[in-house]
């Protein structure tokens, strides 16, 4: 019974990390950099902002799993064909969604993340105003 | 109440908390869907995987016959366990297409030899160059298309036993 | 045996918890039966929930398997620290190192605090003995820690390799510490609800548990982002992770909190805003430790995930803040609008700065729960650094540049005219570092503003200490200075590894080198090593800046054994001037290996910025206390002397 435990326990913890192992080796843009300095800071900056897919809340220039080793390679080869950087995002955007970009734009779904922080502005701006503005005449 | 603004902390913090115990009480979902739903089949030419089995192309996929196409690889842990289900829809006549992520041709052989090969193509997608123009964010999904090379439904993980009469009935939803 | 006398313990601490509760309230209610319990039972409380901790400890320390939290985390070949560190680096035992820290908090205050009125102090007691009731509950009921197997393990499961780290061994607590002072300022703030006392003497009171919560957390931050750089492996410092902006939430608002605490005790100002951010500080941390345990929002660091706990401690928020909160909104309106101030003195500052920081606070927190926001409509958002950064910087920017003129001010009433001199000295040294920055080739626009601002108030920090006598500025002052000079540094740090950083990544052979920024690098060798629950395959660098003397360095590649896991262990190099960042990744193919390669200026400054922070608060902290007890002392004996004509 308590060797049975004991091996219960084992597989348990062996089954979950061994699951994705893959055997091939990374794509070749995964690793390796763009020769045109500009190109690859324009590669660097749009996958900062890129969430991995495979990851628990990473971008795909913070990971080391194969599909976004395979994802940074898209962007590389994409950006050295002389795609806009926004462009390659719209193309990602449109197969998984908002999800997969960590630069959220104005839409139907995103409006309020641009409107409360305008909103806390004018709130502030109240606030300040009438906790001080008044004095002020007072005080002069 | 002449100071109602006192209580606008409370209410923000009322909305958090309401939307808080919804979400606990909601399944966690966490697959990322793809949006191509509805959409054509992007363009992709597949070399063979082997498996004695040819390659893939977007072509196979507008001669008017539903098919799934099976999203999978070797080294992928649940494509063991849905590969008995893939072998009962193609023991029904559903033909399966598969696409072998970032594999070797060895070891695709290897595991059709233990598991089955219900495949009729097998392409490789050795970079996942078209999962990702599918959509697809792991291994295995299963996608429904249907005759004219419009993806209808998208399966994200292993199918069950249970997930093989819905499949049935997607293919024959796509078929009319 | 052990493990029975800790569940012991913490039942009659629960118990006395009760009593503490019960005892408080009769008092606040005009009946004082009770009262003269109150304090000596929060003691007795403390150090029974201390004891039931200590045991726990010691269980893990000795390995007992026959326990289930022992098992599940601990291993019998781990190193001591770790298996010290595997008491509080799981849910269960994290939890209970809170409700000790919480309830030791309790049996300082009442051994201590002399100053509050006694109703006042009775409600904060009650307070803390309330809040410190659900803890309990929530460990007894559903995360008990001294739970035994039926039949004890052969071999523990091992602690996640990711925590087998000294730096991570301790952060946790140190964030706990921080999250319980606000605990204490949150039952502070409740009590002077209920007695309706807000006075600079219950100012003068909080204000050290506040500074307390607020320097751990300080460096509670500090140590997270430092782990996260270099254990992820990527040379990230921050990434805007939920439960990285969980830990920045309650900070933003201690550090709000930490400014009008001040007014309130110097001025008498600020009477409402206080409480409302002592409520508003400590439910920041709850919420925190909601969304990092319930598993509501996915996070890189998630460790602990259960939705059923996160179910116990959401209705442990409700039944707090939202009762604060309610109280909040019937009892604020009888608080009366304490002193009043002109714009342009010491207050106003502080009053704008405190209202930039809860702005600050509400993007992050918007930012942190709106995918949560869409997930309940079935749109699945991200909400990253291209949000975060930009609008953070529209509140960050203002609240710096009055950050480095405020102090100059005076308090109640003052003029721009009177300071006219360091006003333009220290707006010339802006444009002047902007304008360097940009001619040098670093073309962010935050990135620039950053360094410019960093520059500015690094001189503006240490202006208030000008004309003066440097022995005799009071501590609390220089501590002011401190902390407000570390963050002009870790400002510094962060604006320059973003304007400035090198990246290269490289497939070498052995024998090869490769160049990044001024650094050369080369890979010397590539050998399997051993640790005691790890294999790996350790690079051999040898990294030379500028042609000078070579560094060795020893990035791995490690494989855990217990539990299974890979993990990438950087090496830094480290010079006055910033950090080489070396990583090995994986076998590249004929023969070579893949190097990710960083050269980071001035990097460092972003935790040397953090721990002066730090400092700064701890001499504030102390300067504080003393001039506390001095005060303390003098009226001791002046009540002696009056005792002593009146006999």
């Amino acid at each position: 019974m308590r060797q049975l435990f004991a091996t219960l326990l084992a597989l348990l913890s062996l089954a979950v990390p061994l699951a994705a192992q893959d055997s091939l080796p990374p794509a070749p843009y995964a690793y390796q950099q763009l020769d045109d300095p500009a190109q690859e800071a324009r590669a660097q900056a749009l996958m900062e902002t890129l969430r991995c897919l495979k990851c628990q809340s990473q971008s795909i220039a913070d990971s080391d799993a194969p599909m976004a080793g395979d994802m940074r390679h898209q962007v590389r080869t994409r950006i050295a064909a002389g795609e806009e950087p926004e462009a390659i995002r719209a193309w990602l955007v449109e197969r998984y969604g908002d999800y997969v970009s960590y630069a959220p734009t104005v839409s139907e779904t995103t409006w309020p993340l641009f409107a409360v922080p305008l909103l806390i502005v004018l709130v502030a701006m109240l606030l300040l105003w009438r906790r001080m503005g008044r004095r002020k005449e007072k005080a002069a | 109440m002449n100071r109602w603004w006192l209580f606008v902390p409370l209410g923000i913090f009322a909305l958090f908390v309401g939307l808080a115990a919804y979400q606990l009480t909601q399944p966690k979902d966490d697959f990322v869907h793809s949006e191509m739903i509805g959409k054509k089949l992007p363009q992709f030419d597949l070399r063979a995987a082997t498996g004695g089995k040819p390659g893939t192309s977007t072509a196979d996929f507008t001669d008017g016959k539903p098919k799934l196409l099976n999203i999978w690889a070797s080294w992928c842990i649940p494509c063991i366990s849905e590969a008995p289900q893939l072998e009962r829809l193609q023991a029904s006549g559903v033909e399966i297409v598969g696409i072998a992520i970032r594999d070797r041709p060895e070891d695709v052989e290897r595991f059709l030899a233990s598991y089955g090969n219900p495949y009729s193509k097998i392409g490789a997608d050795d970079l996942s160059e078209v999962q990702l123009e599918l959509g697809s964010s792991g291994v295995p999904e299963t996608f429904v298309i249907d005759g004219q090379g419009t993806i209808v439904y998208q399966h994200i993980g292993d199918i069950r036993a249970s997930d093989v009469p819905m499949l049935m009935e997607k293919l024959q939803e796509a078929a009319q | 045996m052990i493990a029975e006398l800790g569940l012991a313990a913490l039942w009659l601490a629960t118990a006395l918890a009760v009593l503490q509760l019960v005892g408080g309230i009769l008092a606040v209610r005009g009946q004082g039966e009770l009262a003269s319990l109150v304090r000596p039972t929060a003691i007795a409380q403390g150090a029974l929930a201390g004891l039931s901790f200590l045991l726990l400890i010691w269980l893990f320390l000795v390995t007992d398997l026959s326990v289930k939290l022992v098992a599940a985390n601990s291993h019998s070949a781990k190193p001591w620290i770790f298996k010290l560190a595997g008491a509080w680096g799981n849910h269960e035992g994290s939890m209970l190192l809170w409700v000790t820290v919480m309830a030791l908090a309790g049996a300082l205050i009442a051994l201590i605090e002399r100053r509050l009125p006694e109703k006042t102090l009775l409600a904060t007691l009650a307070g803390q003995a309330f809040v410190g009731i659900g803890f309990y509950a929530f460990i007894l009921f559903s995360s008990n820690p001294f739970e035994r197997l039926p039949t004890p393990a052969l071999e523990g499961n091992g602690l996640n390799p990711l925590l087998q780290d000294i730096g991570l061994a301790f952060h946790p607590p140190t964030l706990y510490f921080g999250y319980v002072g606000l605990s204490v300022a949150f039952s502070f703030a409740v009590g002077a609800l209920l007695t309706r006392q807000v006075t600079p003497d219950f100012a003068r009171a909080m204000r050290p548990w506040v500074l307390g919560a607020w320097i751990f957390l300080t460096l509670g931050i500090t140590a997270g982002s430092y782990w996260a750089y270099y254990e992820l492996g990527w040379g990230g410092w921050w990434f805007w992770d939920p439960v990285e902006n969980a830990s920045l939430m309650p900070w933003l608002a201690a550090t709000a909190l930490l400014h009008s605490v001040s007014v309130l005790a110097a001025r008498d100002a600020l009477r409402t805003w206080t409480i409302m951010l002592g409520v508003i500080a400590f439910s920041m941390s709850m919420l925190g430790t909601f969304l990092v345990r319930s598993g509501v929002l996915t996070s890189v660091h998630a460790f602990a995930v259960d939705p059923e706990r996160g179910s116990f401690i959401l209705i442990l928020l409700a039944i707090y803040i939202g009762g604060a909160l309610t109280l909040f909104g019937l009892r604020a309106s009888s608080i009366s609008e304490g002193e009043r101030f002109s714009v342009t003195s010491r207050e106003g500052a502080l009053v704008f700065n405190n209202v930039m920081l809860s702005a600050i606070l509400g993007i992050v927190l918007l930012g942190t729960l709106y995918p949560l926001l869409t997930e309940a409509f079935d749109v699945r958002v991200s909400v990253g650094p291209p949000y975060f950064n930009p609008a953070g910087a529209i509140f960050t920017i203002p609240m710096l540049l009055v950050m480095a003129v405020g102090p100059l001010l005076r308090w109640r009433q003052d003029s721009f005219a009177r300071i006219r001199l360091p006003l333009v000295l220290i707006a010339v040294i802006m444009l002047a570092a902007l304008a360097l920055v940009v001619i040098l080739g670093a073309y962010s626009l935050l990135a620039d503003l950053g360094l410019a601002i960093a520059i500015g108030i690094a001189i503006a920090s240490f202006l208030p200490l000008r004309g003066r006598n440097l022995l005799r500025v009071p501590l609390a002052t220089w501590g002011m200075v401190i902390a407000h000079f570390g963050i002009a540094v870790a400002l510094f740090g962060m604006a320059s590894e973003s304007a400035f950083s090198e990246e290269k990544l490289a497939a070498v052979n052995i024998g090869e080198s490769t160049q990044v920024g001024p650094w050369k690098v080369q890979l010397e060798s590539v050998t399997p090593v051993a640790g005691p629950n790890w294999t790996a395959l350790e690079g051999t660098l040898q990294a030379s800046y500028d042609g000078g003397e070579p560094v060795e360095l020893h990035p791995q590649a490690r494989n855990f054994w217990a539990p299974p896991q890979e993990t990438t262990e950087s090496q830094l190099a480290t010079r006055w001037n910033g950090q080489l960042y070396a990583v090995i990744g994986n076998e590249a193919g004929q023969g070579r290996w893949q190097l990710r390669l960083w050269w980071k200026p001035f990097v460092t400054f972003i935790w040397y910025g953090g721990l002066l922070i730090a400092l700064g608060g701890l001499l504030s902290l102390v300067g504080r206390v003393m001039s506390d007890l001095k005060r303390r002392q003098v009226v001791r004996r002046r009540q002696l002397l009056e005792a002593e004509a009146v006999a």
